[in-house]
Formats: C-alpha cells, structure tokens, sequence
C-alpha cells in the first residue's frame, strides 16, 4: 500500500556552499507539517524528468509548533537526478511531493550521554539532536568530520550551540578518536553519520574497546518493501502477463491488474499473501516463512517480496 | 452526528450499563470463521470494514461519558494505574497530540483544538473541560500530557519505547483491564509480558509480531481484535480487583447467564508516534451480553461454535473454563447448524425484541 504523500512549498533555498543548500519547507495548503522526532527523514518526490527519484533526507530541526521542515542538500559529483535537480531545479515557491517523516535513527530515550561523530553532510541529523539535547539539557559531545573549505559552513550551523562540546576535524585525517571513546562514562550512547567508510570505521574502534552493540547506532535509510529491480508476474490461473516496476509492491501490481490476492498487514509479517510459486526464483523479504519454506522457492509472501529472475509464475 | 451519551451507565455494584440497538449492530464481532486460533491478525488501520467501530484513529460511542467517569473511580482507588517512565515525556505529548487531532476532526461536534504557534485551546464539551496550554510544557496543564488526555479517552493504552531492536512497555493508563496489571509489566520487553499466553510463542506469532511491529511507519497505523468473556459488564477486571470480580464467576446459573455473561472485545490499534519514535497501543473495550449478541442471527450460531469447540488451553487461558458448557448450552438453541458466510458484519440491520 502506498503511504500518503502530502506537497510542500519551498520557503527559502539558500546556498551554504558550493555544494551543499539549505530548504526550507511549509504546507502547500497552508496547516501544519507532520511532526517528527530528532533522527527523522523526509523523502522527497523529485522529479526532473521521466523518472521519480524518491530521496531522503534528514531533517535539521523538528520545531514543537510545526510550522517548517528544513534539509540540507549535498549536490553528489555523479548526480543523475535529485540532488542536481534540487540545486540548481527547485526555486523558492516551487511545490514539492513528499512522504510522512519517517524516523529509522531515533535518539535512545534511556540515555545519559550522547557522543556523535559525523563526517560531512552527515551532521545533519545530529543537527536536529543537539537542539533536542539541549532543550532537556542532556549532556552531549559532536565530533565533526569534514573539508578545510567547508569548515566554516559547519562552524556557522553548529554556532548557537556551546562550543566546549563540539570538535571540527578539517581535513583530510580521520582518528583522535581512540581516546573519546575511551573516556565517556557508563550510560553514554553513540551514533555516527557520514560517508560508510567512516561510519564502518568508527563502529569497529568502539567495537575493539569494548562498547555494548546496544550503545552504538547508525543511521541507516534501509530496505523498503517496495523498490528493487522490474519483472514480469505471470498469475497461471487469472492468465494475466504484469509488469512490476523497480517503484512498485508485486501485490500492487497485483491489484492494479484487477486480481483480488489475498493480503492483511503489507508488511510481509501476517502470513495471509503467501502464494505458490510455479516457476521462477522468489527474492524473500517478509518476516513470515522460516528457512526451510525460504530454501524451497515455492512460496512468497507478495507484500514485500519479489523476484530475482526475470520471470516469477504464481499460483493466482 | 451527534452521540447521545449515556452518562449515569455504571460498570460496578449495579451495572447498569447496556447497548442500545444501534451499539450492538455496530458491536466490533470478532469471528469471521467458526474456529478460532491465535495469528497474527494484524491490518492497516484504515476507515471502512465491517463495524463502524473502525471508522475513526478512536472510536467514541454512547459510553464515552461513563467510561471516563468509571476510569477516574479506578484511578481515586489506584493511583498506580496509570505510570510512565522519565525518558517517555516526548511520547507523552506525542500521544495528547494524536489523541486531541483525531477527537477533533472525527467528532468536530464534541471537541475543538484551537492552536497558536504552542499556545493550545483544548475543549471537551462531553466531560465539560476546556483548558488553555503551551505544548511541549507539562507545567502548564492541570496533569501530566499523558494521564491528562488518556482520561479523556475510552480503553486503555500503553507505550512502548524502541530500543535494543526490541519493545518495552514503558508507560500506560489501565484500567479496563483484561486480567494484566501494568505495575507488574511496566519495563518488560515484548516477550516478557507476553509470556503467560499459551501455544501462540511456539507457532512464532510474538516473533513475526515484533518483526512487524518495529518497522511500524508513521502515519500507518494497524489495528487488530482480542477477546475474551467477562461476567457482567465490569471494565476493570484487574489482577489487583481480582477478590472483587473473581467471586462472579461461580454466580453463573442457566437461567442468568444470557444476560450476565459478556464478550468482551479489544479494538487494538497500533500508532507509530513521531517525535518520540514510540509505539501508542491502544486496548479498546467493548462488552456485549450473549443475549444481545444472538440477536444478529449470524453471531449468534458462530459464537456457539467458537466457543464449542476452542483449544482447550485457550479456554482455559481466558478462565472460562468453569462456565463455558453452560455458555455454549445456552447458544445452542440458536444454531441450525447451516453454513455461515466468512466475514463479521452483521448482514442485519434492526434487531428482533429481546426474548
């Protein structure tokens, strides 16, 4: 099932840098946008093109009364679609589709400390979590990684915030942290963001002194049930030939062609879309089948699995 | 639409509660086959399906006012009821947030939220409440943002914090209880307090559930049903009152049961809250007379088998195994034994005359 959508209007477009731009966003229709918590995304419907590019971001601020959205927008070197198109595409008053919040890099509620270390762009998160922070006065500590020629960028949208506990590391050199995570007391929680190469990095450094895997957290845009590579659903009994799309769920597609499959929760954990398959290899990612029917290929739950073959023949 | 609420229905001493016509036609049945076993019987939230009970994020009906009233009773007896932990309070005013939202835009009639920036109006015309408030500053209302809203609401709720890849039932307001204390689970981990219910942890149900439950999205709730039989019509059948409510079950005769025994069903719904990343379970209950219930013709017979032919551990599970014979006897002169069509709405839409 899709998820409701609703359209923003860009409010201001402002360059921070060469690369990077800041947005913000207010309803089209004039209310409220949704709430969200520190750590939370928005995915944007970009679209420059033919083409949908659906991109998150993480939201900077998530203010109590709802009146805006903001993001940050690093225009990638190898941009095909969303990120140039943002920068040099969308203008202030354009209107843009988007999904809810969506929040898969939550703040740990029981903690006493937080320590973050983020590379680049990947501050952004940890913008929304410092003013979080602060507003109930835990304890926190920022270790920023990033360009000398964008050092100044960061140092301005960290500078309402105590300057004791925020480190900027310009250049090219990533360590120091050895001693940092040595030293937080019992009841610290970590979280990093950046590129992968630092983020895997500095997992492992807490790993090797011994930090619990529950202290330690990542930001992760994860697996969606929909989205993956196209392919061709044969329904044998309806004799029905469909087209999946890489945006859409095998059972949408399902749907769409008029065919009534059974479903409960879309969410590949209920069990009641589990569906024979005749030919073809099942790319499972539900929550339902143990190993074995996994192994057998004879069965998919069509909520949030689809094919790793061209060609995927059901029983429907 | 204007509900006409009941506001002196009681659920203690004389139990004077009962269901007009209308709240047993629109009665959240819970059977859509003759048997019944434990699945994971989750679905999305959405309006529409066989009851009108599904057709708001919380459903309000003529029992509201009494409802609330009888909470607060249980609430002057046992504070402890109604507990949260220090780290929920982003989750506590995630759930007044949702909860005064959906109250005002399903029932615009009964509740208005005026918003400036943070300065929020609140009333709530059934209850005769109408408060002035900065959101996000518990100091400014008359009790904490979860107790203060949850008072106002029919069922009950819990949250639950994420963390650990796992659920923890870290807050709550309980007092329409089917046999669970919240002070005894408060902190527990979504295997710890399912733990007493039987066969469904071996069939892999809590496991799937949670898998499910932890990629739960904003603004996609879900909702399932529960049940189990109650006598009379009591809300508050807690481990604590079990001195008082326990007793009932041996007044049971064939002659008083039609009118004494109750199905009891729990609308549970399932919300993804956003500035907290928690989870607020809602346990709607509804209680109708066996009586009442084999007025619609389909529920009737379909109870008859259910109950006929439960697991017997689930039975036993429920505690209605000194009264279920009795219950099933007195179902049985409604059923003919002739097919029934899947599904729970009633396919009716008056009631014959109470025998």
């Amino acid at each position: 099932m899709s998820q409701p959508t609703v359209a923003l209007r860009v409010t201001a477009a402002v360059p921070l840098s060469p690369l990077l731009k800041g947005f913000t966003f207010e309803p089209a229709d004039g209310g409220r946008v949704a709430p969200s918590g520190p750590g939370a995304h928005l995915r944007l419907f970009l679209k420059p093109g033919d083409r949908v590019h659906k991109n998150a971001y993480s939201l900077i601020s998530n203010p109590e009364d709802r009146s805006h959205a903001s993001i940050i927008v690093r225009r990638t070197a190898d941009s095909k679609g969303g990120s140039a198109f943002l920068h040099e595409g969308v203008r202030e008053g354009d209107v843009i589709e988007a999904g809810l919040p969506a929040n898969l890099f939550p703040v740990a509620r029981t903690a006493r400390r937080h320590l973050m270390v983020s590379g680049g762009i990947g501050v952004t998160p940890f913008l929304a979590y410092i003013a979080a922070f602060e507003a109930a006065g835990t304890p926190w500590e920022l270790h920023h990684f990033c360009r000398a020629d964008e050092a100044g960028v960061f140092e301005a949208l960290l500078a309402p915030y105590p300057a004791s506990r925020i480190h900027i590391h310009a250049g090219p050199v990533f360590g120091g942290l050895d001693e940092v995570l040595a030293r937080q007391p019992l009841g610290t929680h970590f979280y990093t963001c950046g590129p992968a190469v630092m983020m895997d990095a500095a997992l492992e450094l807490a790993r090797a002194l011994g930090w619990p895997r529950a202290r330690l957290h990542s930001e992760s845009f994860g697996g969606a049930g929909e989205g993956g590579m196209p392919f061709i659903a044969v329904l044998r009994r309806s004799n029905l030939e469909i087209a999946v799309g890489a945006e859409t769920t095998l059972l949408d597609a399902i749907e769409a062609a008029g065919v009534d499959a059974p479903c409960l929760c879309r969410g590949g954990a209920c069990g009641q879309c589990l569906t024979e398959v005749a030919e073809g290899e099942p790319e499972h990612r539900d929550h339902f089948l143990d190993a074995e029917e996994r192994a057998s290929g004879r069965v998919i739950m069509t909520c949030v699995s689809r094919a790793r073959t061209a060609r995927l023949v059901l029983e429907l | 639409m204007t509900i006409q609420f009941k506001p002196d229905e009681t659920f203690r001493d004389d139990f004077s509660y009962a269901n007009s016509d209308a709240a047993v036609l629109r009665f959240p049945f819970p059977f859509p086959e003759d048997a019944y076993m434990y699945s994971v019987n989750i679905e999305p939230h959405v309006p529409g399906g066989p009851s009108p009970a599904f057709d708001n994020p919380f459903d309000v009906d003529e029992h509201y006012v009494a409802e609330c009233r009888e909470r607060a009773k249980v609430l002057e007896q046992d504070p402890s009821r109604c507990k949260v932990l220090p780290h929920m309070m982003a989750a506590e005013w995630d759930t007044l947030e949702l909860i005064m939202e959906s109250f005002a835009t399903s029932y615009p009639e009964h509740f208005t939220l005026t918003r400036e920036g943070t300065a929020w109006t609140w009333e709530n015309r059934p209850l005769g409440i109408r408060d002035s408030f900065i959101f996000g500053d518990a100091s400014t209302l008359p009790l904490p943002p979860f107790e203060y809203i949850t008072r106002q609401a029919q069922g009950d709720f819990t949250l639950q914090d994420q963390r650990d890849d796992n659920l923890f039932i870290d807050g709550g307001m309980v007092t329409t209880q089917a046999d669970w204390s919240l002070d005894f689970d408060v902190g527990m981990s979504f295997h710890q307090w399912h733990g007493p219910v039987p066969l469904a942890h071996q069939k892999g149900v809590f496991d799937r559930a949670l898998k499910f439950l932890l990629r739960l999205q904003y603004g996609a709730p879900v909702r399932r049903l529960n049940w189990t039989l109650t006598v009379n019509p009591r809300l508050d059948t807690s481990p604590e009152n079990y001195p008082q409510w326990g007793p009932d079950r041996t007044t049971l005769t064939p002659e008083n049961i039609a009118g004494t025994l109750h199905l009891r069903v729990e609308l549970q719904s399932l919300f993804r809250l956003p500035r907290s990343n928690a989870i607020l379970f809602g346990i709607r209950c509804y209680l109708c007379s066996i009586e009442d219930l084999a007025r619609v013709e389909i529920w009737g017979k379909r109870l008859h088998r259910v109950l006929r032919d439960l697991h017997p551990e689930i039975a036993d599970y429920k505690g209605t195994t000194r009264y279920r014979d009795m219950a099933v006897a007195w179902l049985s002169r409604f059923d003919d034994g002739a097919e029934l069509p899947v599904g729970t709405a009633p396919r009716q839409t008056s009631l014959p005359p109470k025998r």
